[in-house]
């Protein structure tokens, strides 16, 4: 995996909450046993007519979403299973990265994406950026007035910039691993194996007492 | 200092805190299905590493298997999928429950049956209802391809603590109300966002009373409600799911007995605190049915459809585009949905107990004219035990089909799938849009709800169905 910095792009929207991997790669996709060629099956249900033309009804088809880069959605987005086929997919496609709101609600917080797509989403050097509610409504409001709206992402600064005539920023979080995980585009499995004597040591502690 | 069953569970499997604050955390069992694991296979092979722990590792074939011809599989994608499944495991040492085993099932049956679930483990499995697991009080959670390899290649995974989260489940359940409604119930409750970042542990009388089995499907749904692990402590009950029976990879004898003495020591400590608490008063709780595209959306029976304005939680599109793929109107009272098929099966209610509740109600009556019911055991052994039991039978002279073992109209990836429009009752956990098939609509349901509503073709309270 490499790693990522900065990104510049276009800005494609998707105003629905909780989407979860089965749109996101609906099932007849998964019995593939290779790693490419995910794309295809992108929100596959909504993209496309039962006659396999692209379905004009779809937000991303639209022309002016046609070469985005990055998504902005809802709430939740990710939720499910936990298929990494949904992330590759994305990927594949095109996008860098997928921003969402986490929305305070009566009951509790409910967070940006779901846990293990974020998870599978850093493997895969796809950004996942959490923001307020009014910021992504904002995004949401530039993309329909700037038709083409092009978004740098500064992972280093931790923050989004929408380039129009008066540019607007908006910092975001993100945990230090996860930020140094991106940037850096390290290989989780080698770096672990650096810990192999503590593995060992481990198993034969456990393997003593058990 | 005092601890919770999570907390105990993680401190035991700590190799080592890292640099960036994550922990590297031991897992004792690795549970593998032919879906989500034939690229970390090839990842494992590009990078020239090896299975660390095949004795550790255990695979079975359930999403993408036929149920009912299962020699002749027709499809050669998914027939690649199951024969890459079958060579990487012998190419790796790790024991497979293939097409050919009376082992295999649903991986999440599977595990508990053959023993290979204990308490006090860590589990995980390339599949998000691994939390099915949690009612053994494992610290049991799914995971993606990436982290398959990661397991594959190094027994461990880098995790950060999550938060802990008690759900206690006062009082008594009414005649009727299944632990699968306590679990939709909840969801309703907090939303499939709410257990987001937390494990939870379910406590409290109502948990108490349950059997394992109910123990799995509390659990199972924990994923639904946003939290990746669920968890139960240890008790008598779960003891006796190892005495009363010897299961293949369990304890035996004095080992077991060690073993016992280890597991009582799991349960929270009285004085440890949590995060967050949150109670659910089972007395109230009636069947629940979903009547949306997410778990959340779930009401009872005795209610009607509800519309936007009644659900603050919901964004309104959201709440209207559910109501649109569902074909449903706002208002419509549950009881007068009408269904076309009932799917009974899924690692939420496909074990034994399921089965026998389900065939206790349907026999001697018969699934409505124009509906189809598909009876689909969690595993080879189930059904096994099931036809010993003549379930079966009963089944099929309701009108029901009963299949082979494996995850079927749960994700419909098999031939098992609804058509577009086709409306229903299942057993299952999610009813996201095209999950039983492209434009197929589902109502997640108790197996109890499921056979009412096979009875009388449309759904009914199943309290007042005697
Ligand atoms: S039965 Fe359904 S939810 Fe369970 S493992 Fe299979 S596909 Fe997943």
């Amino acid at each position: 995996m490499e790693g990522v910095e900065t990104h510049r792009g276009i800005v494609a929207t998707l105003d629905r909450a909780n989407v979860d991997t089965d749109q996101i790669i609906p099932k007849q996709y998964l019995k593939s046993i290779k790693r490419t060629g995910f794309e295809t099956g992108l929100f596959s249900d909504w993209r496309y007519l039962p006659d396999g033309t692209l379905s004009p009804e779809f937000e991303l088809n639209q022309e002016r979403f046609r070469r985005a880069t990055v998504l902005v959605t809802r709430n939740n987005f990710g939720c499910g299973s936990s298929r990494e086929h949904a992330v590759w997919a994305i990927v594949q496609y095109g996008f860098k990265a997928v921003i969402a709101p986490r929305v305070d609600r009566a009951a509790g917080r409910v967070p940006a994406f779901a846990d293990i797509f974020a998870g599978n989403a850093v493997k895969n050097g796809l950004l996942t950026i959490q923001l307020s509610e009014d910021e992504v409504q904002a995004i949401f409001g530039m993309v329909e007035r700037f038709p083409g709206l092009e978004m740098t992402i500064d992972l280093p600064e931790q923050r989004v910039i929408l380039h129009m005539d008066e540019e607007e920023s908006f910092r975001f979080d993100i945990a230090p691993a996860v930020k140094e995980h991106l940037i850096r585009g390290l290989d989780d499995i080698a770096i672990t194996l650096e810990h192999s004597a503590a593995i060992d040591a481990y198993e034969a502690k456990t393997a003593a007492s058990g | 200092m005092a601890k919770t069953l999570f907390e105990k569970l993680w401190d035991a499997h700590v190799v080592e805190v890292l640099p960036d604050g994550t922990s590297l955390l031991y897992i004792d069992r690795h549970l593998v299905h032919e879906v989500t694991s034939p690229q970390a296979f090839e990842g494992l092979r590009m990078a020239d590493r090896s299975v660390r722990q095949p004795g550790k590792t255990f695979a079975t074939m359930d999403h993408n298997v036929p149920t009912d011809d299962r020699d002749n599989i027709a499809d050669p994608v998914s027939k690649a999928q199951i024969e890459a499944l079958v060579e990487n495991c012998s190419d790796s040492g790790v024991t497979l429950y293939g097409l050919d085993s009376d082992k295999q099932g649903i991986v999440h049956v599977m595990g508990p049956e053959q023993g290979l679930t204990l308490p006090g483990m860590t589990i995980v499995c390339g599949d998000s209802h691994t939390s099915t697991h949690g009612a053994f009080g494992t610290l049991a959670f799914g995971i993606g391809t990436s982290e398959v390899e990661h397991v594959l290649a190094t027994q461990t995974l880098r995790q950060t603590k999550a938060d802990t989260c008690k759900v206690e489940f006062t009082g008594k359940l009414q005649k009727g109300v299944t632990a699968k409604d306590m679990i939709l119930k909840l969801i309703g409750m907090i939303g499939t966002a709410g257990g987001t970042g937390y494990v939870l542990e379910y406590a409290g009388e109502a948990i108490r009373a349950l059997s394992m089995e109910e123990r799995m499907t509390v659990c199972n749904m924990t994923i639904e409600g946003g939290a990746r692990a669920g968890m139960i402590a240890p008790d008598e009950t779960t003891i006796e799911y190892f005495t009363a029976r010897e299961r293949e990879f369990a304890p035996k004898g004095e080992a077991l007995e060690r073993a016992i003495a280890y597991w009582r020591s799991l349960p929270s400590d009285p004085d440890a605190t949590f995060d967050r608490e949150i109670t659910v008063e089972v007395d109230k709780i009636v069947p629940q049915v979903t009547w949306g595209t997410s778990p959340g959306m779930v009401t009872d029976v005795t209610a009607c459809v509800p519309g936007p304005d009644a659900l603050p939680d919901f964004n309104r599109v959201d709440v209207e585009r559910a109501l649109e793929y569902m074909g449903l109107t706002a208002g419509t009272p549950i009881t007068d949905i009408k269904i076309d098929t009932v799917f009974l099966g899924s690692c939420t209610n496909s074990r034994i107990e399921d089965l026998r509740r389900a065939a206790a109600l349907i026999e001697g009556r018969k699934v409505a004219e124009g509906v189809r019911m598909l009876v689909v055991p969690g595993s080879e052994p189930v059904r096994k035990q099931a036809e010993s039991e003549g379930l079966d039978a009963i089944f099929k002279a309701s009108g029901a089909e009963w299949r082979f073992a494996g995850c079927s109209m749960c994700l419909a990836m098999n031939p098992d799938q609804l058509q577009p429009g086709e409306r229903c009752a299942s057993t299952s956990n999610r009813n996201f849009e095209g999950r039983q098939g492209k434009g197929g609509r589902t109502h997640l349901v108790s197996p109890e709800m499921a056979v009412a509503a096979a009875v009388e073709g449309h759904f009914v309270d199943v309290r007042t169905f005697v």
